[in-house]
């Protein structure tokens, strides 16, 4: 099993390489390459999940170098997961881009996705701070040409102003990467987390210097109130597709934050105990409130999906600020229920927009195929709002279940956040859909795209479905966070350090 | 040379960050390069300042730390980049808007 943990990030490099020289004339087998590409991907992501699920962690040490001197991928439970999760959306997107034609308005939409892929995967896989660095620099930077794929004015002004926030958040990034390094002369995950609990003292202000630091960092890719700006104008401007797919790059902070927060800066650790806890639970109150009012106030559909988006990151990072197994089994639910949500609102949108005169949420033009557009939106909203019967419901259950020691702030907030979107994504539909349809346009029929998009419905209708054997799987796999022993143990570090 | 290093750190970020909250792409870009110094010098301070030392153990005594030398050149090459890539798109929002604004025009919406 071994050399596959591997796979994930050098399959897509090669792939995207032989693209860029051998097969840049031809869409046709770029698109053919690219989803052979994506299936076996997910593939491998499915063996490393079953892997991690049967053998528990397992580290590959890249030039056999022993941890800590050399770099280290780690297979766990969690990032198994996490890569499925990814590669089975990169699935979904990249039918969508063959059968919407995205990926013909501009060029190198394939290799560029995969890229992201290769970063997305590296930064779950990696168990190397450092490492950690460079993989979200690798998705950045695939991310920058994705988002202004297809070209245009207001695109590349938003473009510019994301490439620069997460520019800022980088440097924070290497500010932190430095302190960590300063105060424990390692950057393998695994060494820092056996080597902060016998810190000396006086060196326990810079660690949680470094700690805050990192949580920005996350914060940034995570789209955490104050640090959230940058996200509805990229998205918004973002091609429909790209925006979905960026549905998991924002889980890559969630995932971060996750790892960090249980394996190097765990809630027993003396230097920063409850740190992360308390400055995440305010926070992601504040995410969930202004992704709500946003969806209220949104003047656009994508605006819309993106304040939703907001809002779903905000009940993920409020599950994990408990920092308890139940409460990151509940953060890990709503991770994958998130993903899928935010993911098809963006695709709908996308969908309406070659349906509509417009996007803007006013003067109701007439709107093709009305009764498949509304059904698909109204799964959309559903998913979003946390209604039943789709697995939203389910997952703000599990958290406000969670966190029934502070019930009245985290309830309140959860419910009435709820509420407001319900009614901003009320509006939304009633200004789409609710008109007379006598003159409707025609539409040209998008069988894959519209395929795509079912199967993202077909996701969290079986999240739903099976919510009792994927609890159990993360009630476990969140047990296994919170006991970091065998993730360490896996690292085979030297004895005595 | 620790007060003159760290003298040094906090110019070049002070400066990174004030250009950083201008209104223009270009001062935006200058300022992104100037913290990407910045953060360079700190990196590399983090292994320890040793004067006179090479990165190899047992030949000077003392030794100094080859890790966060290596670290820096990682950030130098990948900031090289990100500062070309960021170039290129504030020239074609340059080229396509006419101006170079960072700020956007809301609520336009996506002229796609």
């Amino acid at each position: 099993m071994s050399h596959w943990i591997i796979a994930p990030v050098v399959l897509p490099a090669l792939v995207a390489a032989i693209m860029i020289i051998l097969l840049r004339g031809s869409l046709f087998l770029q698109r053919l390459v690219g989803v052979a590409s994506i299936l076996a991907l997910n593939a491998i992501a499915v063996a490393l999940l079953i892997s991690a699920t049967t053998a528990g962690p397992e580290a590959y040490f890249l030039g056999d170098w022993p941890a800590p001197f050399g770099i280290v991928l780690v297979l766990d439970r969690l990032s198994a997961l996490m890569v499925a999760l990814g590669s089975g959306l990169a699935l979904v997107m990249v039918i969508y881009a063959i059968g919407s034609g995205w990926d013909a308005k501009g060029a190198h939409f394939h290799p560029l996705l995969q890229f992201l892929l290769m970063g997305i995967s590296g930064a779950f896989l990696t168990g190397d701070a450092f490492n950690l660095f460079v993989f979200f620099e690798v998705l950045l930077i695939a991310s920058y040409g994705l988002m202004v794929h297809g070209g245009g004015a207001n695109r590349l002004r938003a473009g510019l102003q994301y490439i620069a926030f997460n520019l800022l958040g980088s440097a924070l990034f290497l500010i932190a990467l430095g302190l960590l390094y300063a105060v424990t002369g390692t950057l393998n995950l695994a060494d820092v987390a056996a080597k902060l609990p016998d810190l000396p003292e006086g060196d326990a202000a810079l660690l949680r210097v470094a700690a805050v630091l990192l949580l920005l960092v996350f914060a940034i890719k995570g789209a955490l109130v104050p640090l959230q700006f940058w996200l509805p104008g990229t998205y918004a401007n973002a091609p429909g597709v790209v925006a979905a797919m960026f549905a998991v790059m924002t889980k890559v902070g969630a995932y971060a934050t996750i790892r960090f927060g249980t394996l190097v800066f765990p809630m027993d650790l003396p230097a920063t105990n409850l740190l992360y806890s308390t400055l995440l639970l305010p926070a992601g109150l504040a995410t969930l409130g202004i992704g709500a009012i946003g969806t209220l106030g949104a003047t656009t559909l994508p605006r819309l999906a993106a304040f939703a988006g907001i809002a779903s990151m905000g009940t993920v990072f409020v599950a994990i600020a408990h920092f308890t197994p139940a409460a990151t089994s509940a953060a890990l639910y709503y991770v994958l229920h998130s993903t899928l949500a935010t993911a098809l609102i963006f695709l709908v949108a996308d969908l309406i927009s070659r349906r509509r005169a417009h996007l803007r949420l006013e003067d109701s033009p007439p709107i093709a195929q009305p009764g498949l557009m509304g059904a698909l939106f109204l799964a959309a909203a559903v998913a979003l709002a946390g209604m039943p019967p789709l697995s939203g419901f389910v997952g703000k259950l599990l958290i406000m279940d969670a966190w029934r020691d502070h019930a009245f702030a985290v309830w309140s907030a959860v419910l009435v956040s709820s509420f407001l979107m319900i009614l901003g994504l009320a509006r939304a539909g009633s200004q789409l859909f609710w008109k007379p349809a006598d003159a409707a346009p025609k539409a040209k029929a998008e069988p894959l795209a519209l395929l795509a998009t079912a199967g993202l419905l077909a996701g969290l209708v079986a999240l739903t479905i099976f919510a009792g054997p994927v609890t159990g799987w993360l009630d476990a796999t969140a047990d296994t966070l919170h006991d970091p022993a065998g993730y360490i143990a896996a690292n085979r570090l030297p004895k005595g350090g | 040379m620790e007060a003159f290093l760290a003298m040094t750190i906090g110019l070049l970020t002070a400066v990174g960050l004030y250009l950083t909250l201008r209104l223009r792409t270009f001062p935006v870009i200058l300022g992104l390069t100037f913290l990407s110094y910045g953060v360079n010098l700190f990196l590399f301070a983090s292994g320890r300042l040793a004067v006179n030392s090479a990165p190899i153990i047992g030949y000077p005594q003392p030794y100094a730390d080859p890790l966060p030398q290596a670290l820096v050149l990682t950030a130098i090459v990948i900031s090289f980049g990100m500062t070309a890539v960021i170039m290129i798109m504030a020239i074609g929002g340059y080229l396509e808007a006419g101006h170079d604004r960072v700020d956007l025009d809301e609520d336009r919406g996506p002229d796609a």
